[in-house]
């Protein structure tokens, strides 16, 4: 390992500091206030490092393999920097940022362990980061294990029954899942000889591996098994169990980071190792993940418009979501018309997931930011509680209200962008079934988000005030909203950031 | 394709949601909030009228024209640009959108509560329907043709009478069910190789849309489309959202939605499936004509049996905007040579309706308001009590029911003149609806305005000033039009020409 090494994963270094130096820091000083701005600091310096290898960038692929003394380097293999890790790396730090900010008001109703609870949220996103990257097996285990962990202890923070039994529910789900996942690993190792993906990819198109007994069905069950693991991260059904407990119990900040940040590293992820190790058997998988979409819009609409716990139908919401983003990325495989029947690549599909994960989080953390801030006014997450919100918050009610808006897909909001790409990637590759279903689910969904626009427009105000937002909690929603309409307004900065991170994968 | 940038598009539609965002920031008071929209919706009403008048309708002249342009989604996923523009079909349309977006200002001077978020509303909703009217973007149109309807729920919802939530939601659902079929429609259209595009003014040029290979048969993006504009024409079966809707809705709401948001149907369907699928809309001809004539007897029939003053001009309206698809089946004539007449008489009909239909509103609005009911059979002798609103609810009647010298006429004749070529027989059924709306009309105007005088509307009151000013305003548009007919037909006969023009009509 040398200083080039050191400078690849920087950023994430950057990140895991600064989660040991909030939490000494935490030690050492008797007045917490300024904790949050440490983390924040911290994820500054990891984003100015980001903005180096992207200039870096500007003439190779890849930090890591390109240029001939590099590739010895002890990361090759194991690690791409490339402008797709760099695409889902500042979107990871984005949002922590963005969450960073608006737990300032949160974290005061914890007596203690505020500088655990940053320090938790920074370790949780360095294994974001790493997760990007990752282009070999177990370097992806460990990753989803860094992501996963922190997350399980900042859910049962609150110390409430039901947040304790959150931390203790995505502790136990989360560990069934990566063991499955690890014996998916196992089979591919098996039967490949191989843990980097680069290496698998070249297995796989020899057919080689299809010669021996069972090799085909073998590795088709390796790469079901993963899928387990990476569904239950990006929680789509059939792996959705734990997302409405959990939504319901933990802290709000870490159920929005949970939400945007650790799904997009785990589609991430997942694109990697389908789309560069797997595509040869692309025509086996992708019907699944097809499949995989199909249900999780349709249950996670339909589950989320009888729930009377606002959190709680953000959890079956992000279960739909999840399935409009699979959509995506079964359109980006085209199961006719390639070579020889071979499957087709079709690069809008992964443009469009990339879009619309950027659109999901400046939309999702639109809404969590102003449930955190209106929370704090009317002490309950109940719906009901919102009766009236226009007459007494009237920028957080018309905050919440656009961001509903956008997540039911209406323009000029980021998602109606985002749905549109997937919908057109959809079509284009021949699921037009998959692109009206859709469709359909985003006209179900507007019920139940409209609902929460109605009452916080038309019933009576319930008279019960709270504490105040401060104004960088204002500022994180503000930041989220804009960006939410932004995009909505002017998406080509985004579309082409996509474009060029798909195009890194050099398909 | 041009490419320039006028901005006066760009400025009438934009000015209602700035004046909009200033109401909401800047503006203090109730009565500062009224006038501000009121300058507000002036200035757009005056901008809609100088794009209309200085549109150039002579034969060398562009056919789209003030047009606004840049590249809004740059990039090989989506290529979308921003194109606003007017041709002889929307410029008219932009205007009525002027007229009563000011008259829908007014109508809310007497609203009490909620004053500021009523007009920031009712402005944004201005902005989204003249977006939709002149835009030359198939995602831009979408982007307003959405953008219409949380305004237009929150009136409904907000500020509306009786079962006011659930007509709002049932209004929200059934829009935004039509328009994810048009969103389907839309990118079928987009992917079709031949096309890549989604400019409006590419797709209504003969040779793009004729004969590509698509990816959805072009019969289904026509039903697609159909749909979409359909629900919010409204088509029966398709129309069941609107009477609840009408009903429940408050006063300017109410005119807005009758006024203009209807018409957003019926011009996307002379748009898009008449000028993008000229075949498909020859060759179900047949099918846009029968659903016609249904809306026009059902809505009539259905009229006759109304005793809720703005449930009966709700009915009324179903069966007024059947004439608009009796009037585009014109084009399914097999023999012969097509003339303008069918095609021309709809969109008359979107403009005269509008206006007609804006006016009886702008009456029943006030009716309600002073007698505090609207149940035709509790009223009468209004007219004594109240003249100006009687006198203004007659001359929308006469001319609804086609009495020449008032606009209706104008338009019900020219689609009866042009449908009869095609359809004889279906025609003669449509105008039985006529006769039916001569009956309802008179009846409504019977009970509630004359007959009896009731002791208990004794000290009832006529429109004040305030009030009687946008009525005067359409009362002066639907004698001007029905005078000299010409200043309309003229200027959409000059939009139309190139639609007609694409129309595959065997014969000679």
């Amino acid at each position: 390992m040398n200083l080039y090494d050191l400078y690849l994963i920087s950023p994430q270094l950057a990140v895991a500091c600064a989660g040991i130096l909030v939490i000494l820091l935490d030690l050492v000083f008797q007045r917490k206030g300024f904790l949050p701005y440490a983390a924040f600091a911290g994820l500054m310096v990891a984003a100015a490092l980001l903005v180096v290898q992207s200039i870096d960038l500007a003439d190779a692929n890849d930090l890591v393999t390109d240029g001939n003394v590099r590739a010895t380097g002890v990361l090759a293999g194991s690690l791409s920097v490339d402008r797709f890790s760099l695409f889902f790396n500042f979107l990871v730090l984005a949002a922590l940022g963005l969450v960073t900010l608006s737990s300032v008001d949160y974290v005061k109703r914890m007596e203690n362990f505020r500088g655990e609870y940053f320090g938790l949220m920074l370790f949780s996103a360095t294994g974001m980061m790493l997760l990007a990257s990752a282009t070999e097996l177990i370097t992806v285990y460990i990753s989803l294990e860094l992501v996963t962990l922190p997350l399980a202890a900042l859910s049962a923070f609150l110390m409430t029954s039901r947040s304790s039994e959150a931390g203790m529910k995505f502790l136990i789900v989360g560990a069934i899942s990566s063991a499955v996942m690890l014996y998916g690993m196992a089979l591919i190792y098996g039967f490949t000889g191989a843990t980097k993906l680069d290496e698998i990819a070249e297995v796989v198109k020899s057919a080689a591996v299809l010669d021996t007994p069972f090799g085909g069905y073998a590795l088709l069950v390796g790469v079901v098994l993963m899928l387990v693991g990476f569904g239950f991260k990006i929680s789509t059904v059939p792996f959705q169990m734990w997302v409405p407990d959990i939504y319901e119990g933990a802290p709000t900040p870490v159920v929005a980071f949970l939400s945007v940040a650790s799904k997009a590293a785990a589609v991430a992820v997942l694109i990697r190792v389908l789309f560069t190790g797997f595509f040869p058997i692309a025509l086996d998988w992708a019907s699944l993940i097809a499949v995989m979409a199909a249900a999780s819009m349709t249950i996670g609409n339909l589950a989320a418009i009888g729930q009377s716990n606002i959190r709680r139908m953000f959890g079956y919401s992000t279960i739909a979501h999840a399935g409009y983003i699979l959509v995506g990325i079964a359109a980006a495989v085209k199961t006719s018309g390639g070579n020889s029947g071979g499957p087709e690549f079709v690069s809008i599909g992964l443009n469009s997931v990339l879009f619309y994960l950027a659109a999901y989080v400046a939309a999702n953390l639109t809404a969590f930011f102003a449930i955190i801030a209106i929370s704090q006014r009317t002490g309950s997450d109940l719906i009901e509680g919102y009766g009236g919100l226009v007459r007494r918050a009237p920028f957080l009610a018309v905050a919440l209200t656009l961001a509903l808006v956008a997540l039911i897909g209406v323009p000029p909001t980021s998602i109606f962008i985002g749905k549109l790409v997937i919908f057109t990637a959809a079509v284009k590759s021949g699921l037009v079934w998959l692109a009206i279903l859709g469709v359909i689910n985003s006209v179900l969904s507007a019920y139940y988000y409209v609902r929460i626009i109605r009452v916080m427009f038309l019933e009576d105000p319930k008279e019960r005030e709270g504490s105040k937002t401060s104004p960088v909690a204002w500022f994180a929603l503000a930041v989220s909203g804009i960006a939410m309409i932004g995009i909505g307004i002017a998406p080509g900065f985004i579309l082409r950031a996509a474009e060029i991170a798909v195009g890194a994968l050099a398909l | 394709m041009e490419t320039g940038f006028t901005g006066l598009l760009t400025a009438a539609v934009f000015l209602p949601a700035a004046g909009a965002v200033s109401i909401l920031l800047l503006v203090r008071g109730d009565r500062n909030i009224r006038v501000v929209a009121a300058m507000v919706a002036l200035a757009d009403l005056v901008l809609t009228l100088v794009v209309f008048t200085t549109f150039s309708r002579d034969d060398g002249a562009q056919r789209f024209q003030f047009i606004d342009y840049f590249t809004w989604i740059p990039g090989e996923t989506l290529r979308a640009n921003y194109i606003l523009g007017v041709d002889g079909l929307s410029a008219p349309l932009v205007a009525l959108t002027g007229i009563l977006g000011l008259c829908a200002v007014l109508a809310s001077w007497n609203i009490k509560t909620r004053v500021r978020e009523h007009f920031v509303w009712l402005l944004i909703l201005q902005t989204a329907v003249m977006g939709v009217f002149s835009s030359l973007d198939l995602l831009l149109f979408f982007l307003f043709w959405e953008l219409e309807l949380v305004p237009m729920y929150m009136l409904i919802a907000i500020w509306g009478t009786g079962r006011k939530e659930y007509s709002a939601m049932k209004f929200l659902m059934f829009t935004i069910l039509g328009s994810a079929f048009m969103l389907v429609a839309i990118v079928a259209v987009f992917l079709t190789p031949e096309v890549g595009t989604f400019d409006m003014r590419a797709l209504s040029t003969s040779g793009t849309m004729l004969g590509a290979g698509v990816l959805l048969p072009l019969s289904a993006l026509f039903w697609l489309f159909f749909i979409g504009f359909g629900i919010k024409l409204p088509v029966w079966p398709l129309h069941t959202w609107l009477p609840d809707a009408h009903t429940n809705a408050p006063t300017a709401a109410s005119v807005m939605l009758a006024g203009v948001l209807l018409k957003m149907g019926g011009y996307g369907l002379l748009r898009i499936n008449v000028g993008m699928f000229p075949g498909q809309a020859h060759q179900f001809a047949w099918a846009l004509v029968t659903l016609g004539v249904i809306s026009v007897l059902y809505g009539a029939i259905v009229t006759l049996r109304q005793t809720d003053l703005k449930r009966l001009i709700a009915y009324s309206s179903v069966s007024h905007m059947g004439l608009v698809l009796v009037g585009i089946g014109a084009i399914g004539i097999t023999q012969g040579t097509l003339t303008s007449a069918g095609l021309n008489g709809a969109a008359m009909q979107l403009f005269t309706h509008g206006t007609i239909t804006g006016l009886m509103f702008l009456g029943a609005g006030l009716v309600y308001d002073k007698a505090h009911t609207r149940y035709i059979p509790d009223l009468g002798g209004l007219a004594g009590r109240m003249p100006l609103v009687a006198a203004g609810l007659l001359i929308a009647g006469f001319a609804s029911l086609g009495l020449p010298g008032l606009s209706g006429f104008v338009s019900e004749v020219l689609v009866f003149l042009g449908a009869f070529r095609a359809y004889p027989l279906m025609t003669a059924l449509a105008v039985l609806g006529i006769v039916l709306s001569a009956g309802y009309i008179l009846w409504m105007m019977e009970r509630a305005f004359f007959g009896v005088r009731r002791e208990r509307f004794a000290d009832i009151t006529d429109a004040s000033l305030i009030e009687a000013l946008p009525m005067a305003i359409l009362v002066i548009t639907i004698v001007g039009v029905g005078i000299y007919p010409a200043i309309l037909t003229d200027v959409f006969e000059y939009g139309l020409r190139p639609i007609i023009a694409l129309i595959p009509v065997a014969g000679p």
